[in-house]
């Protein structure tokens, strides 16, 4: 198995019939082009309304309705149907991009970092806004920082609101004093949500060595980070509309003690140097860095792989492209087995492109992603998607992947020859086997699903 | 033309689909069967058993009020106190009988009002919102001895709901809106995979569900249609077929949505009724279904979180508190409304809004895991439900 395969498969989101020709020159090369900065955005990407923008006009809608519906029961539900246009528009932009881009590496990077940093749309009103998060705090940091990725990610509205941290209220804060002065049956208080997940999925991991009174306390030390004007009681209005806002009326003041460390800076400057400390701790080192093992290497990666990228990690302050040019150079990503069983997402995507298709009618994709079990921006949890096979590999999820390329392979029909396909896209990975069963099969037709239900199609 | 069983036994597989029948019986007893149906969206327990006996409950709930046992369309009479739903004719033949009971004014620790965090809290079996990323009956897996080399436990569902999802494997079936793939594809792909243990198993399995299931399922056709309630119902059908399987799972859990009634929630008959109704219609399937079965089997029935006690503007109710949960099934010591009621009068509610819940739900599900799946109870409050020393087992739900 040739590395240009390896680099469009393993480290891309699939060739498309031409890719190895290119990939085969200098595989090393053209992945480490793709980690020079963000590539030109895809047209249907850069057109995106601002997420500060839909969020006050759904926000708004979702207000008026519910004052409509105290009126008349069966008001038009209006709200639904432009969050639905918003996410359809978004996972559309999603999915075209991820088919034609050149840069499928960076992609595949852009992919994973919004699934390390999830946000899920089963939870209102981020399905309006899911795609434009990836775009806005993911997209344009993945190839630099850790830590401005992190604070891209946290200060972004969609995260704050996903976790709810505009309802974090610091009890010795003004607002908070006075709040609980006035009610005593109810008290108001923080919300430790977004702490707790800071620490436990995005930086330090479940094991990392923080104890619950850091998480309490990280929930003080980031009380006031907030979104402007998004209230739907109207209340805590300050603000641009839609965008982050840090509010000083609900903000815990003091000194604050986490991880051992004292912080005794005002403000939302507090929040950022724990956040910065919690950046460069070895544990959210080796914590990426068995995350980034384990999606291009292997579910259980090694450990000689995993020191290599927390040592690099450590030694430049996390920049993320000095981590991908060693896990580029590290032979253990170029073992010539495929040890990595396609998430449902890299299996539609790579089905895409591989027959160089953009998708025409985006709910074909969806539909797709949720027999799946793989909902586009909807992992369900913080946590994200699982990246295992021990997650993906159950037996109704195989059936259900046969029965998909069952589908697809309906629609190509006889149009495309399976065995030129796979020549072409699989390269000397095309195991022999499978290409004699195809070039057997009864039909093109049925030539096609056994190629894309085969394991050589379906690992990476 | 090739059936399933056929290609099932054609290329020497068969061995492997069906393991290796004399190692493969179940032991000790894991004859016990347990369904968990979770029903998001915060049901309104005052519907499904009014307590028409309360002084309160015709003021409080006005025009939900259901009219009393005897009038017409009125409640069936559980005790002196409540009264089911009467769209749930199926469960109520079941109470008769001695087969089911109601839990009232229970809830989970979960005190706030959203869905999202309730289900998460009734699911992950703690005191603390994503508190951990597993599920209450998944870790109680490790305890429950199952057919050797398969799942003892699948989720009918599209995606392992939180309760079963964690380190136990666990198995899924969810019906299909796609054209099965022809028989001929099928025995290809067998051939094509069988050096590849991962893809080869897997394939055997997912043949194996879907013969039991049914090939030209009800339940695909429903789902191709979109009508959630018939789905359901069908749903119960094909989990009954599971849990007879010979070697097959024995714990099975679904889930149903839609009761989230903030609007026109109806009384007797109306948006809750026919959702009730649908209810019902899934667990007659069910029992009828599992034949003999249904003497071993506990149906706990549950919700996140209950409804306001009053209308809204809106003549329908809120996100409340305390709930009821349903038992249901040959193996439930029934006929009975197990609750320390609260009553309805104002200083009575919770919040002055919500049925004060007086159970925990914990209880309820760690009296069905230690008595009817025989699970030690000392495991069950270190492992399966932490943080639970509040909540004592109810230990007379099951009949023994």
């Amino acid at each position: 198995m040739s590395k240009g395969v390896i680099a469009a498969s393993r480290f891309g989101l699939g060739a498309r019939p031409d890719d190895l020709k290119t990939t085969k020159h200098n595989p090393e090369a053209w992945l480490l082009d793709q980690i020079q900065g963000p590539p030109r955005l895809h047209d249907e990407i850069q057109r995106l309304p601002d997420s500060a923008a839909v969020l006050v006009a759904v926000q708004d809608l979702r207000r008026q309705e519910r004052e409509e519906k105290n009126k008349d029961p069966d008001a038009a539900k209006t709200y639904g149907r432009i969050v639905r246009r918003h996410y359809t528009e978004q996972t559309n932009a999603r999915y075209r991009a991820a088919a034609e881009t050149d840069h499928p590496f960076h992609e595949r990077l852009v992919h994973f970092w919004s699934n390390h940093f999830a946000i899920s749309a089963d939870k209102q009103p981020i399905p309006a806004i899911a795609g434009l998060y990836e775009k806005e705090a993911i997209r344009p940091n993945v190839s630099g920082k850790f830590i401005d990725l992190l604070l891209a990610a946290e200060k972004h509205p969609a995260m704050i609101v996903y976790l709810d941290n505009q309802r974090s209220v610091g009890p010795a804060s003004p607002l908070g004093k006075r709040a609980n002065r006035k009610r005593k049956d109810r008290e108001i208080g923080l919300n430790e949500n977004l702490a707790r997940e800071i620490l436990e999925l995005h930086t330090l991991g479940v094991h990392g060595g923080y104890t619950q009174q850091d998480v309490t306390t990280l929930a003080k030390v980031i009380t006031g980070w907030s979104v402007g004007g998004t209230n739907d009681r109207g209340q805590f209005a300050a603000g641009v509309p839609g965008t982050f806002e840090f509010r000083e009326t609900i903000h815990e003041p003091g000194a604050h003690k986490i991880l051992g460390k004292r912080y005794a800076q005002a403000g939302m400057k507090q929040g950022e140097a724990v956040l910065r400390d919690l950046a460069s701790h070895p544990s959210t080192a080796r914590f990426i860095s068995t995350k980034l093992a384990r999606h291009f290497v292997a579910d259980d990666p090694p450990e000689s792989i995993i020191d290599k990228l927390t040592t690099v990690f450590l030694r430049t302050g996390g920049d993320l492209a000095a981590c991908y040019e060693v896990l580029i150079k590290s032979e253990e990503a170029w073992l010539t087995v495929y040890n990595k069983y396609k998430t449902p997402h890299d299996f539609v995507v790579s089905t895409l492109r591989a027959f160089n298709h953009s998708p025409g009618n985006p709910r074909f994709i969806t539909g797709a992603l949720d027999l799946m079990g793989q909902t586009p921006y909807r992992p369900g949890s913080p946590a994200g998607w699982p990246d295992t096979a021990a997650h993906w590999g159950g037996a109704d999820a195989l059936y259900k992947r046969i029965e998909w390329s069952n589908t697809v392979s309906r629609i190509v029909g006889s149009r495309v020859n399976p065995v030129d396909l796979g020549d072409a896209i699989l390269g000397d990975a095309f195991n022999p086997e499978t290409r004699k069963a195809i070039s057997r099969a009864d039909s093109l037709q049925q030539g096609m699903t056994l190629f894309l239900a085969s394991p050589d199609f379906q690992r990476r | 033309m090739l059936n399933r069983r056929d290609v099932l036994q054609s290329v020497g597989l068969a061995a492997l689909a069906g393991g290796m029948p004399g190692l493969a019986v179940a032991t000790t007893k894991s004859n016990a069967r347990f369904v968990l149906i979770v029903l998001r969206g915060a049901v309104d327990g005052l519907a499904v058993a009014a307590p028409y006996g309360d002084p309160n409950y015709k003021k409080t709930r006005g025009e939900l009020a259901i009219p009393k046992p005897g009038a017409s369309d009125g409640l069936l009479k559980l005790d002196g106190l409540f009264g089911l739903h009467p769209s749930l004719s199926k469960v109520y033949e079941s109470f008769s009988a001695g087969e089911a009971s109601i839990v009232h004014a229970v809830a989970s620790p979960y005190r706030e009002r959203s869905h999202f965090d309730g289900q998460d809290m009734l699911e992950n079996g703690g005191t603390v919102v994503g508190g951990t990323r597993d599920g209450w009956l998944n870790r109680a897996l490790a305890h429950v001895d199952g057919a050797a080399g398969s799942e003892t436990a699948i989720a009918l569902a599209q995606n392992t709901p939180l309760v079963l999802r964690g380190d136990n494997s666990v198995t899924s079936w969810a019906p299909s809106k796609l054209p099965d793939a022809d028989d001929s594809t099928l025995l290809r792909l067998q051939r094509l995979y069988a050096d590849d243990e991962f893809f080869a198993t897997r394939l055997q399995q997912a043949l194996r569900s879907q013969e039991i299931a049914g090939e030209q399922s009800m339940l695909d056709a429903a789902a191709k249609r979109g009508n959630d309630a018939q789905q359901f119902a069908e749903l119960m059908t094909s989990a009954a077929r599971f849990l007879t399987t010979p070697d097959g799972p024995t714990i099975a859990v679904a889930e149903l949505a839609g009761w989230d009634t903030h609007a026109n929630q109806g009384a007797s008959g109306g948006a809750l009724a026919n959702r009730l109704a649908a209810l019902d219609t899934g667990l007659g399937n069910l029992r009828d279904g599992l034949g003999d079965s249904w003497k071993r089997t506990v149906v706990a029935v549950v919700t996140e979180f209950g409804r306001t006690v009053r209308v809204n503007g809106t003549r329908g109710t809120d996100h409340g508190t305390g709930t009821a949960a349903l038992l249901i099934g040959g193996a439930v010591n029934g006929g009975k409304v197990i609750t320390d009621w609260p009553g309805l009068g104002k200083n009575d509610l919770y919040a002055g809004r919500d049925l004060l819940p007086t159970t925990d739900i914990r209880s309820v599900f760690k009296g069905v895991l230690a008595d009817h799946l025989e699970i030690a109870p000392a495991f069950i409050d270190r492992e399966v439900f932490p943080d639970s020393a509040t909540a004592r087992p109810l230990r007379d739900l099951i009949t023994t």
